[in-house]
């Protein structure tokens, strides 16, 4: 099994492991006809960023037969989500959707998948909890964190001035993580290494975006990384200016030649592809599913031409020990940038722990505040 | 004779002669626009339609995104009776939402009905007080309404992102800052499970056709058309041109503050930056569309409404950008206020129509009609 | 530290003001002579994102951003005039009008931009001012570009024709009282469209900026509004186009004291600060305005004072 349930889900689970093994052909044929499959993404397709990695996998699906898939771009998250929703499902018959914003989950996929229980919803992002949500909607996401960490280990080994950027748009659980996880996987390599962080306060705004790689670059950063929808402007700003990034999202190598170093990059297909088949095969709704290096759900990218072998060598062997599924980024003790304990000494938050789902700390060394 | 009855339905379709033309031109550009494009420009056309008004889901997908917009088109209508451009519907709205959102917190607990009332003052107030504020800078120390107004929403939307993602955020909203969510008692439900419209619908409709009453019957409306008219009339006459302007400004920021209501009751549950998402704006054009006429509103934003329910299926079924929608919309609006040039003349066709048509010929009217027409 | 703090923050906030604020002296110039004219256009905000994804459309294909930057006043000129046509027709409110035309701008820009995305187009050149220092971040801040200097001889140029040339003399008549100019024999509508034609062209230019060179890409979210925000500008500098190159440098400034802030360790209100201009504007409005009298300065036939 690679997909990461909770506890409450083992059952389902098991049997969704046994009816595995039925035969899809078989089980499509007595639905009749082709599964009609629903992307909406809250942006542009082609955003460079989060929208164009859901997009992408999208067209992987698109090529898997008895697929028919519809998609809608640039859908708010108002009414406008609800009613596109259901316009798939009354008026192209759509029976999956993914509905890949994290702000589509409550209340717009909530109400819309209690009115259609027939329908699965797979949302990219929420938290979703049993006897409070719907059978029939599942939440899906990636820890991406742990391409961060790695992202952090190269940094700390390459960075001369021992700081590091990092812009963020807004201080929620998923981007602390992020920040945390970058900000640790580098103290690792040299604990006296900080992080600077820019809030820009929204997911796309070009000019803060650059504004803030400046500001961070003449502050004496010397490696950036960022979690916004479109990292295309953080590292097209540093590579003029010389300074190396680290990606995120989807790789943005081809745009820093000189300082890209390596990225954290989504692998939907992974996530999109279960809930296909478990739809194709009439099988249980996955209501939870998260995964990381080890499980396919995120990658990293290839070293830029800049990394040393020594921060090559170092990072292949943290992320050959997170494929072993041994390796905790979260462990006690560890103190926010405040000097508290956060997480007590001889604890343990593995990546599936909910507490770090609800994460609303800096950690030590970051430089900023939320 | 046919020429009588023909006047008078040329008489009576006049005053739309503008929205037609401008419909068609719309259909035209369109149309042409695809064909330059090279996409499929014949199946475009009516599956804006499809998508709009045909079928039961089509129209209640239209009335629902029209719901909100009526209520911000009356922030800008109202004013206008008096003479003012308002373009601030949108900060008007979300602060009206965040009021709604944080009465519940704020009062004790109490039953659906008088809960949902106070959220709704709560709410036309913060809106009345946004868009007042506008008319009062205005009034008392001439600072232009429309910049003003302007101003005022951007400061508003600072605030409120501020606040929600700030003081007022619920710590449980993890990755979507938002306020507490709304008790479930407290949020407003669809008309019936056969027609899926909220209830803000209804409202949207009651508080246009009430705002007609207003200025078409009452001593308000009457004094608000010499107050439009003209700026010196009124207060030769003894009018109380200040509280007049105040009062359509704090009516219509009281609209729309009522449409961030029932965004935050009817569709979010509580408040965050999702309410920002252009019914302010959209409102705007929605009321000039509509020459400011409260009840041409409703029909109005049902059809901006239709447009934007048909972008998905433009998108799903013909693989076009949703740009589409946005490029449809800014051509119709460009026409309807274009066209709107044709209504200097509709009075003089109106007449001559009267003359030659509908009235036996008499000498007089013969007379004045070709003047008129000339 | 406090010092070298002092120091990046100020560095920030100057290098800022010039890269940030470019757009906004383009787009405000644009406006400042619509508004000249006795016309307000609010479209320049769809003006400057079809300029935006026009400049990078060209700069791509044709591999010369200076092209770019010419299409990209044309697109905007085409657009202006578009105002400034229908907007003579009697009875078109041009407040109204130029809201529509930012829908139907930002359609246009986004509808055809799509395939401009992906692809790397050619950027602006800078000029390197700051070669005398051997601190990085000083050359960095001081790497202008080149439209900065053009745009800042541009309020001077419109600053001297505005007072000093007929065809100055006559768009001021015709923006403060429409009936002397037409008393002389001017056709005020000839004259307002070709102005509201003009200040498209800038408002083109001034996305073609921030496309070709800061933050210099082009997607649907490369305008933050900075169009509207333009016309908050130009009356906060009071109609007159050396105002205007103050004022963008403030507002350009203005737009990066969130992040410079931040990078300094004040985090706190990041989106307050981004309300700064508008405070300012509306601060100064209030401040100057009377109501026995419209804004000194104001055109006396601009339909904000009517």
């Amino acid at each position: 099994m690679s997909q990461l349930k909770r506890r409450d889900f083992l059952k389902a689970a098991g049997l969704l492991g046994a009816s595995a093994a039925l035969p899809v052909n078989l089980l499509r044929a007595a639905g009749g006809g082709d599964l009609t499959v629903g992307f909406l993404y809250v942006g542009a397709r082609d955003d460079f960023g989060y929208n164009q990695s859901h997009a992408e996998a999208a067209a992987v699906i698109k090529q898997m037969p008895g697929i028919k898939v519809v998609e809608q771009e640039n859908v708010p998250e108002t009414v406008a989500v609800q009613r596109a929703m259901e316009a798939m499902i009354r008026q192209d018959g759509a029976s999956l959707i993914f509905p890949t914003s994290f702000g589509y989950f409550d209340p717009h996929v909530l109400k819309v998948a209690r009115r259609f229980s027939d329908v699965r919803f797979a949302h990219c992002g929420g938290l979703w909890e049993e006897g409070k949500h719907p059978m029939n909607v599942g939440s899906f996401f990636g820890y991406i964190d742990e391409a961060q960490y790695l992202n952090g280990v190269v940094a700390g080994h390459m960075s001369k001035s021992a700081k590091l950027g990092f812009i963020a748009a807004k201080p929620i659980p998923q981007v602390l993580r992020n920040l945390n996880a970058f900000t640790l996987g580098a103290r690792s390599v040299n604990p006296d290494i900080t992080t600077s962080v820019i809030f820009t306060g929204d997911w796309s705004l070009p000019v803060k975006e650059a504004e803030a790689a400046n500001s961070l670059i003449d502050s004496g950063c010397d490696v950036l990384t960022c979690h916004v929808d479109g990292p295309k402007v953080l590292v097209e700003t540093a590579e003029k200016r010389g300074v190396m990034t680290c990606g995120y999202h989807a790789s943005q190598a081809a745009l820093a030649p000189e300082g890209y170093l390596t990225g954290a990059e989504w692998n939907w297909v992974t996530p999109y592809k279960k809930h296909v088949q478990a739809a194709q095969a009439g099988e249980p709704m996955i209501n939870f599913l998260r995964g990381g290096l080890k499980e396919g759900f995120v990658k990293t990218s290839p070293y830029g031409p800049k990394v040393s072998a020594e921060a090559k060598k170092n990072a292949d062997a943290v992320k050959a020990e997170m494929m072993s599924g041994d390796f905790v980024i979260f462990g006690g003790p560890l103190k926010n940038n405040g000097g508290e304990i956060v997480i007590p000494d001889g604890t343990d938050y593995k990546q599936t722990a909910v507490e770090l789902e609800r994460m609303d700390y800096l950690v030590e060394g970051v430089r900023g505040q939320i | 004779m046919l020429k009588p009855w023909l006047g008078r339905a040329g008489v009576l379709l006049l005053p739309a002669l503008p929205t037609l033309c401008a419909l068609v031109t719309t259909a035209v550009l369109f149309i042409a626009f695809l064909l330059i494009q090279g996409r499929p420009a014949w199946q475009a056309g009516p599956l804006v339609f499809e998508g709009a008004f045909g079928s039961l889901f089509a129209w209640e997908n239209t009335l629902m995104r029209a719901a909100p917009l009526m209520l911000t088109a009356l922030c800008v209508a109202l004013p206008a009776r008096a003479g003012l451009i308002i373009i601030g519907g949108e900060g008007a709205l979300v602060l009206g939402g965040l009021a709604a959102a944080v009465t519940p917190l704020w009062l004790p607990a109490l039953p659906a009905w008088p809960m949902l009332i106070a959220m709704g003052v709560a709410s036309m107030l913060a809106g009345g007080l946004w868009i007042g504020l506008s008319g009062w800078l205005r009034q008392k120390r001439g600072v232009n309404e429309t910049i003003g107004s302007l101003l005022l929403s951007y400061i508003g939307l600072a605030i409120f992102r501020h606040l929600v993602e700030g003081p007022l955020r619920d710590p449980n909203s993890l990755n979507k800052p938002s306020t507490p969510p709304l008790d479930s008692s407290y949020q407003i439900g669809v008309i019936s499970d056969s027609f899926y419209v909220h209830w803000g619908l209804v409202a949207g409709i009651v508080a246009c056709v009430l705002a007609w009453v207003l200025v078409r019957y009452s001593v308000i409306g009457f004094a608000l058309r010499v107050v439009g008219g003209n700026p010196r009339t009124p207060r030769m006459l003894g009018l109380p041109v200040d509280r007049l302007v105040l009062l359509t400004c704090v009516l219509g920021g009281g609209a729309a503050g009522l449409a961030g209501m029932f965004e935050v009751s009817a569709v979010q549950g509580s408040a965050n930056t999702a309410l920002i998402s252009g019914y302010g704006t959209a409102g705007i054009l929605v009321a000039f569309a509509a020459r400011h006429n409260p009840l041409a509103i409703i029909a109005c934003a049902i059809l901006l409404g239709g447009l934007e329910a048909s972008g998905g299926l433009l998108q799903r079924r013909l693989g076009l950008p949703d740009a589409t929608t946005l490029i449809l919309q800014g051509m119709l609006f460009i026409n309807l206020l274009a066209w709107e040039t044709l209504t200097r003349r509709t009075g003089d066709w109106r007449l001559w129509l009267r003359g030659h048509w509908i009235a036996a010929p008499r000498a007089g009217l013969e007379e004045k009609g070709e003047t008129s027409h000339g | 530290m406090v010092e070298s703090d002092l120091s990046i923050f100020l560095l920030a906030l100057l290098a800022g003001a010039i890269r940030v604020g470019t757009p906004f002296l383009f787009v405000s110039l644009g406006e400042c002579l619509t508004e000249k004219g006795g016309r307000i256009n609010l479209g320049l905000e769809g003006i400057l994102v079809t300029g935006a994804m026009t400049g990078y459309a060209v700069s791509y294909l044709s591999g010369s951003p200076w092209l770019g930057v010419l299409a990209a006043g044309g697109a905007g000129l085409c657009l202006g005039l578009v105002h400034g046509v229908i907007c003579s027709l009697p009875r078109v409110n041009d407040i109204a009008f130029g809201i529509a035309l930012i829908l139907f701008g930002t359609g246009l820009a986004f509808f055809l931009g799509k395939d401009f995305i992906q692809p790397s187009a050619p950027m602006l050149p800078s000029i390197p001012l700051g070669g005398w220092s051997d601190d990085t971040r000083v050359r960095s801040a001081l790497n202008v570009n080149v439209l900065f200097f053009i745009g800042v001889a541009l309020a001077f140029v419109l600053h001297w024709g505005l007072r000093g040339t007929r065809w100055g003399l006559v768009l001021r008549l015709v923006g403060d009282h429409e009936d002397s100019a037409q008393a002389l024999g001017y056709r005020a509508a000839g004259v307002r469209i070709v102005a509201t034609g003009v200040g498209g062209f800038l408002a083109g230019v001034g996305g073609a900026y921030l496309s070709l060179y800061y933050p210099g890409s082009w997607n649907e979210g490369l305008s933050s509004g900075q169009g509207l925000m333009a016309v908050a500008l130009v009356i906060f500098a009071r109609w007159q186009p050396i105002n205007c190159l103050w004022a963008a440098l403030l507002f350009g400034a203005a737009g990066a004291v969130g992040p410079a802030l931040q990078a300094i360790g004040i985090g706190w209100g990041y989106y307050l600060f981004n309300a700064i201009p508008y405070v300012l504007t509306l601060a100064v409005m209030v401040i100057t305005c009377r109501p026995d009298r419209t804004l000194s300065g104001a055109p006396g036939e601009l339909s904000l004072n009517r």
